[in-house]
């Protein structure tokens, strides 16, 4: 699998997270080219979370460094967040503003046009919603408003965390297709998730982190 | 192939969405003012319609009473958007801190301060404040009022990841509050034996470019900080 003549997108060198004293991963060395799917797999608080947001730069690793094209992620967090759609654990959904004002907001944040909100929202299953303020809306809806952002993304790093919780089968299948044309195009899909994924098998690498005492 | 989008244009994205959010949780908005106007009517109360007595504490308790109420409103600042994960797509946009947070302190100053100045020339004619003290009152509420926002922010950020910051927040912030509260004071105090406030407005409007400037920075790293 390993591909030759290309460069990581992202690449972290010896990594080490240290919470409450507990090692959760030392040295880890990971690197993502274009083309790949990684899912992070590993029992809870093995540091699905804290990897996920070391490498999209929220937080700091107790040693080693995330690359992005070679050049670490600190040294220019502008450029490196204009290749990037972070999706963490919380949907960063405001419940004042309705779905379809997340979702402009989200896109115009991340420099796209915002007037595709109503049709991304049509793309996961939101059509009808678009005006009800997002305090009406369950989980799973909220979890679909900045998923939508995938159906839009120009970001080549896709840091996805859990992004099937509370999503129908229907919904899974439609996130997984995107996520396999995101990675044919050329873009790289690091996620957790605690299904099996149903994309083909060659297509995703699995990186599991143990749980260590 | 994508639009591009200025700093000008975040600026107003950002402002644009938190005074949206804060109108329709109208609570946020009116909780300080209401205390404000509370405080500012319980003192004539207390002490007595005197009106000398009055207008020599009016420019404290004024003042005072802003700096409380603008405390009161600080901690749902940045905890919102931390609880609910807005923060982290915040700091992951690829625009720099300072834009965005000069926004949300904007927007937070537009909700907190200014409804404080526009309702001050009704409550110092309350506090029995002579006229010509009134100018002075409006002019370093203005300028004065901005400086506590930016500096509150400072504190907000960096105790937005606590359950119980609100102590904590006070205990930071308060003590930075002072300077503005001094100038401030003795502006209305000089204004009210009309002699000239030019100075302390000076020193005021030096401590409102240093936030202005500087702040964002800070609240930037702190929130990195509580994030992490």
């Amino acid at each position: 699998m390993e591909k030759v003549n290309s460069t990581p997108l992202l690449r972290a060198e010896q990594l080490t997270c240290i919470k409450q004293d507990r090692i959760l991963f030392e040295h880890l060395d990971v690197a993502v080219y274009p083309g790949d799917i990684i899912q992070v797999a590993g029992p809870n608080g093995a540091g699905k979370t804290s990897l996920l947001r070391i490498l999209a730069g929220l937080a700091q690793p107790h040693e080693g460094q995330v690359l992005y094209n070679s050049t670490p992620i600190d040294a220019d967090p502008e450029q490196y967040h204009q290749s990037l759609l972070y999706i963490g654990h919380k949907a960063g959904v405001k419940a004042e503003l309705s779905a379809e004002e997340n979702l402009q907001f989200s896109l115009a944040l991340h420099q796209h046009d915002a007037n595709q909100a109503e049709a991304l929202l049509e793309s996961v299953g939101l059509l009808g919603f678009e005006d009800s303020l997002a305090a009406q809306l369950s989980a799973g809806q909220h979890r679909r408003i900045s998923l939508a952002q995938l159906w839009s993304s120009h970001a080549k790093v896709w840091i996805l965390d859990e992004p099937f919780t509370a999503i129908d089968v229907k919904g899974v299948a439609a996130i997984e297709q995107q996520i396999l044309s995101h990675a044919q195009q050329g873009g790289c899909v690091i996620l957790t998730t605690h299904q099996p994924l149903s994309l083909p098998e060659n297509k995703v690498k699995t990186l599991t982190l143990k749980y260590r005492v | 192939m994508q639009p591009t989008y200025s700093y000008w244009s975040v600026f107003k994205l950002v402002l644009a969405r938190d005074l949206r959010i804060a109108l329709r949780n109208k609570d946020d908005v009116i909780n300080p003012l209401l205390f404000f106007v509370i405080v500012l009517t319980l003192f004539p109360l207390g002490i007595g319609p005197e009106p000398a007595t009055l207008a020599k504490i009016a420019p404290g308790i004024i003042w005072v009473a802003a700096l409380l109420s603008t405390l009161l409103s600080l901690d749902r600042l940045f905890k919102s958007d931390y609880a609910d994960g807005a923060l982290e797509q915040l700091i992951l946009s690829p625009y720099p801190g300072f834009i965005w947070i000069l926004a949300k302190v904007c927007a937070h100053w537009v909700l907190t301060g200014l409804p404080l100045i526009l309702i001050s020339p009704l409550l110092a004619g309350m506090l029995q404040l002579p006229l010509q003290s009134l100018e002075a009152v409006v002019i370093t509420l203005l300028i004065g009022t901005p400086v506590l926002s930016f500096i509150g922010a400072i504190g907000a950020a960096l105790t937005v990841g606590l359950q119980k910051g609100g102590v904590l927040l006070s205990l930071l912030i308060l003590p930075l509050y002072i300077p503005v509260l001094i100038f401030a004071t003795s502006a209305i105090d000089a204004a009210t034996m009309s002699l000239p406030y030019s100075g302390q407005i000076a020193i005021i409007g030096a401590l409102l470019a240093g936030a202005v400037t500087l702040a964002p920075f800070a609240i930037f790293s702190a929130l990195k900080v509580s994030t992490n």
